[in-house]
């Protein structure tokens, strides 16, 4: 059981030293899931033999003396958003329910290159649209610090799967918030990259020019080594950078001299928790005794981000999530009366709500007279969203913030009100507006034992200063040692 | 009463001659027999897949835009296009919206006339743009309802969209533009434009001014043709058209029901144009620029090198063959007409042996009529053009007349003549067939007598009567003259010691 | 302050039409109660984004991608396609050659 709880790098040690191997480290992965995966929700497929298998085959090589991949042994849990050849791929959806995809993720080749062993596909919202992982098609997932709480979405499974010990490293992708608030919400550390670092083919599309695949662990280091086997140009996708991708492990445990720290008073604002203001607090204290300068910086068009958000992320999304129309793949109704029945039949039936009313705003929002007062605007405030972050990042390394209003919020709170919901997302979204890497660590909990996220956000391609930041909090504080006590989970 | 003015403009799809799709490495080959086995995740749309462009595809395109006499943008992007159709498995379809890589351009065409004069007909373009195409819907033909059957193998090739301004007037300027605009394509190597295999389509969209009982000119209202499936077809569709407009207009004096465009097919089988219910939500395509793909920017140089890329249009081809190799403008167009093996063929041949017009005579005529027969490419001919150049050389010196160098030739294309250069190839089948021609002038006199003199024994046997002596004679007159018909030397040989 | 006259359409109220015929446009069947929902929640997104009209976005170059890049081109080079098998693979019905789907709706009228 404790197997688990490790981070990335003493897992790593453990297995060069032989301590332990790579199947009885999945073997105990597999163990914790099937003792308290049922109550958690973070798993909506388990490939357990096939992990098995390719753990062993890597204890082999290791035994013969084989070159191994950078991550070998260490199992990692894949949101089922990510297209993989060898277990379904459904993103939390009736529309993709059973799908076995013919291809790989680059991503997903990566890690098997890396010599990872892929435990399983974790549960999210459906099409990655939401803030809770309550949209799935497929059940909730709930933050393992309390089990009637949400663990956040929509890359809420991998975020579980991490903090309940299923698996030291979980990948999860981020187009709002979607790696950053749950990792707020289950104690752990995730990470969006700056946009085209990491390859999106075989991403599932929600909305291409905001998506970014993102490592989620136990602490810096883990993502940071994560992070290293992500990134990196692929030319299958024409937005992937062809840029060098620097050692993020080097130097992490180097503080950052005379880091300058940016806030935004706009971030202080009317339904902030007051125990996620005060972590916040805390942690800019600590910074400052480490010799960080924090400063106020202006984010001139910072009310506008949400709207801007929304418009863009729900026009794109409408178009990705055309194509499933039940012709070549994807639920299909049966006997439907004739071809346009088929489609719309097909389509209402396997969507959820959530995923409905977005494409519904989307293709609102792209309609003929609609275009240019929607989403051309919108591109717009964008392009003055993205200028107001390359100003601040002249003035500053980092830009401090919480990561969500709340904690983890009750199951069936937000599900009513979306704008209430869509308003939750303020933190985030402009890092995906700006195309900027956003990391989310562990900063403290709520009175009530539910975790607290602090955000740091950096320039384009600054992810190594990012992880140094984040590394240079780490360790100082302890939250992200607190691990769940499993066996006595809070009941509902 | 004025006549009837025809408006005509033409929207033209060709398929790129590129190895590979526009946005994947899936082959671009056409493939009916084989559904469905040139796919990947991208052009199959599925979850996941992004879409990379083709370089060779752009540049094609450009290349295509600038002899069409185009102006290349300098940014350019791509669109999605969305609507729903089975044989568009992304449910839309990338292609190119308000900002085309090509704006204007032209192409001139030739008519001829009924008086036997040629018109230039200048007809300019709108855009050219470039797109994705999507796959086939192969309806069931029974009619008994049955599902549709969708083969993906040409979703992802690479189109070229071209329209044309309502410039052209007749249903046969019509056909003569396809038939140029393919010609220049063949001859750039930017697409095969067949419209049997579907690297053409062509809708037209016709109209008509007319006069009407008051004496103003109307217009009647415009009709897109669709379902045109040859060159003739989009004339025959279009001259019927243009009839059934006409009479319509008069049935209602202008007074239409709907004067909104509307759509028709055309039924190759009976020869007419019947009404289609127009496409629901055609209009609403939400056009946005598809994020998945970047821009692409186009600098003068980009556009200078594909320029240098471009090689003689068949218009400036034509002329040079008419105004420096002094064919007629006749022979230089069925020529060019040939396609660009040919024409390169009849020029090297004519290069070398510096006979313009008897090359083009063997090309149009001997080459082309055993090309036809065997149903075969001029690369596969046999003869090179420097084998042809070498025959028409020989013509023009006297060594063969035409009617001996069409045996020669054909005697090549059987591939006889053994191994060798084609020069000693064709030595060896003059000599073998004795097809020399025998030079009733000065030089052959003197042979005979050196002959005589050299063999007078001989000689003087036939004169005595030994006519088989006369055999020693006509082989040595035979080896001077390497190879000649021997019956020729013969009569001369006998001319001389028997007058 | 706007750009244009053309995008005063926020101004219009969000209807159930609208949400009939985005709907339709969508491929996207609703029951009743959906439809009621969505309309007074997007009624409700939609007043929220017009807030929109409050930035100063004269002469500014809209964003339409996130990584900056342009000209990314790949070389006319083959890659290995699926087999048929694969691509039919997920395919709700097929006949082992082609994807079957149910007749378009007649649009000739002979």
């Amino acid at each position: 059981m404790t197997a688990c709880h490790e981070s990335a790098s003493e897992l790593l040690d453990q297995l060069a030293t032989g301590r332990t191997t790579a199947l009885a480290l999945t073997q105990a992965c597999l163990s914790a899931i099937a003792s308290h995966d049922e109550s958690i929700g973070a798993f909506l497929h388990v490939a357990g033999d096939r992990a098995c298998e390719v753990a062993e085959s890597i204890d082999r090589r290791r035994t013969a003396g084989q070159p191994l991949g950078p991550l070998a042994g260490l199992p990692v849990a894949l949101k089922d958003l990510l297209v993989t050849s060898d277990q379904p791929t459904t993103c939390a959806s009736r529309m993709l329910d059973g799908w076995l995809p013919p291809y790989d993720a680059d991503c997903v080749q990566r890690l098997r290159e890396a010599d990872c062993v892929l435990i399983g596909k974790t549960n999210m919202d459906e099409f990655a649209m939401g803030s809770t992982t309550e949209n799935s098609a497929f059940g909730p997932t709930r933050t393992p610090w309390r089990l009637d709480c949400v663990a956040g979405g929509s890359s809420g499974g991998s975020a579980a799967a991490v903090a309940a010990g299923f698996a030291p490293l979980a990948v999860g992708s981020d187009t709002g918030g979607s790696i950053r608030q749950p990792a707020s919400f289950c104690g752990i550390v995730g990470l969006k990259p700056t946009y085209g670092r990491v390859s999106r083919y075989g991403l599932v599309a929600f909305a291409s020019s905001l998506d970014q695949i993102g490592p989620m662990g136990r602490d810096v280091d883990s993502v940071a080594r994560l992070l290293q086997v992500l990134a990196g140009h692929d030319p299958k996708d024409a937005t992937s950078l062809d840029t060098p991708v620097p050692l993020y492990t080097e130097q992490l445990d180097q503080p950052l001299q005379g880091l300058r720290i940016g806030i935004c008073k706009e971030h202080d604002r009317e339904g902030l928790d007051e125990e996620v203001r005060q972590t916040i607090h805390n942690a800019l204290d600590v910074y400052r005794s480490l010799g960080a300068v924090v400063q106020e910086i202006d984010m001139q068009h910072a009310r506008f981000a949400v709207a801007c958000y929304y418009l863009i992320a729900c026009s794109e999304a409408s178009s990705n999530l055309a194509r499933y129309d039940g012709v070549h793949y994807g639920h299909r109704v049966d006997q439907p009366d004739g071809l346009v029945e088929m489609y719309s039949d097909s389509r209402g039936d396997a969507f959820g709500t959530e995923v409905k009313r977005r494409i519904m705003l989307g293709t609102y929002a792209l309609s003929a007279g609609y275009y240019d007062a929607y989403y051309k605007k919108a591109q717009k405030v964008r392009r003055l969203i993205a200028d107001d972050y390359a100003k601040a990042f002249q003035s500053v390394d980092v830009i401090a913030s919480p990561v969500a209003p709340t904690p983890a919020v009750p199951l069936g709170r937000l599900t009513d009100d979306p704008l209430e919901m869509y308003l939750a997302d303020i933190y985030t979204i402009s890092a995906n507006l700006a195309g900027i890497p956003g990391i989310s660590i562990p900063a403290g909990f709520s009175s009530d034992g539910r975790p607290i996220g602090l955000q740091l956000l950096g320039n384009s391609l600054a992810e190594h200063t990012l992880l140094r930041a984040a590394a240079m909090y780490e360790r100082e504080t302890d939250w992200h040692l607190a691990r769940v006590p499993l066996d006595q989970g809070t009941s509902p | 009463m004025t006549a009837p003015r025809t408006i005509i403009g033409l929207e033209v799809h060709l398929q790129l001659q590129t190895r590979t799709k526009i946005f994947c490495g899936c082959a671009n080959r056409f493939n009916p027999d084989e559904p469905n086995v040139q796919t990947c995740p991208v052009c199959l749309g599925l979850p996941g897949a992004l879409p990379v462009l083709n370089r060779l595809a752009l540049e094609l395109s450009v290349r295509a835009g600038l002899a069409l006499d185009g102006s290349i943008a300098t940014f350019t992007k791509w669109d999605r296009k969305q609507y729903y159709y089975p044989d568009l498995p992304k449910a839309y379809q990338i292609s190119q919206f308000d900002i085309p890589f090509c704006q204007g351009g032209h192409l001139d065409v030739d008519i001829l006339q009924d008086n036997g004069d040629t018109l230039t007909r200048k007809i300019r373009l709108i855009r050219v743009h470039l797109e994705e195409d999507a796959g086939k819907n192969l309806h069931d033909e029974s009619g008994r309802g049955g599902n549709s059957r969708i083969d993906l193998n040409r979703a992802g090739t690479p189109l070229l969209e071209i329209v044309t301004e309502p410039d052209i007037r007749s249903a046969a300027e019509a056909h003569r533009f396809l038939e140029e605009l393919k010609l220049l394509m063949v001859y750039l190597g930017v697409s095969d434009c067949n419209m049997q295999e579907g690297s053409l389509r062509c809708d037209a969209n016709v109209n008509l001014e007319v006069t009407n009982t008051d004496g103003d000119r109307v217009r009647t209202p415009i009709v897109e043709i669709k379902n045109l499936n040859s060159f003739r077809g989009v004339e025959a569709a279009l001259d019927f058209e243009i009839v059934r407009q006409l009479q319509e207009f008069h049935e209602c004096h202008s007074d239409y029901p709907d004067h909104s465009k509307q759509t028709r097919g055309w039924d190759a089988d009976r020869s007419i144009t019947f009404a289609q219910r127009g496409k629901e939500d055609a209009s609403d395509y939400r056009f946005f620029p598809d994020p998945d793909l970047p821009p692409v920017t186009l600098s003068d140089q980009d556009i200078a090198r594909q320029y240098d890329m471009l090689c003689e249009t068949p218009t400036a081809r034509r002329k040079r063959f008419h105004e420096q190799l002094g064919l007629s403008p006749y022979d230089a167009s069925v020529l060019i007409e040939q396609g660009p093996q040919t024409a390169d063929y009849f020029e090297a041949a004519a290069d070398q042996c510096g006979d313009a017009k008897r090359t083009a005579n063997w090309v149009t005529q001997d080459v082309q009529r055993i090309l036809n027969e065997g149903n075969l490419e001029i690369d596969d001919l046999g003869v090179d053009a420097h084998g042809l150049a070498e025959l028409i050389t020989r013509i023009n010196t006297g060594q063969l007349t035409t009617q001996t160098a069409r045996l020669v030739f054909a005697a090549l294309v059987e591939n006889e003549g053994g191994e060798g250069s084609v020069s000693e190839r064709i030595e060896h089948i003059v000599l073998e067939r004795g097809l020399a021609a025998v030079d009733d002038s000065d030089s052959l006199e003197p042979l005979l007598d050196q002959v005589i003199a050299n063999n007078s024994q001989a000689a003087d046997d036939f004169r005595n009567g030994k006519d088989a002596a006369i055999g020693k004679l006509i082989g040595e007159v035979m080896r001077e003259l390497r190879g000649a018909d021997p019956k020729t030397v013969r009569d001369a040989l006998m001319a001389k010691l028997r007058p | 302050m706007t750009d244009s006259p053309s995008d005063q359409p926020s101004q219009h109220a969000f209807s159930r039409d609208d949400v009939l015929r985005v709907a339709r446009l969508a491929r996207l069947s609703l029951d009743e109660s959906e439809i009621q929902a969505i309309t007074n929640q997007l009624a409700n997104v939609l007043d929220y984004v017009r807030i929109l009209e409050q930035a100063d976005t004269e002469s500014v170059q809209p964003m339409s991608g996130a990584s900056g890049r342009t000209d990314v081109l790949r070389d006319d080079l083959p890659s290995p396609s699926l087999t048929r098998t694969q691509a039919l693979s997920s395919a709700p019905r097929h006949d082992d050659h082609f994807f079957l789907v149910p007749p378009v709706l007649d649009t000739t009228a002979k």
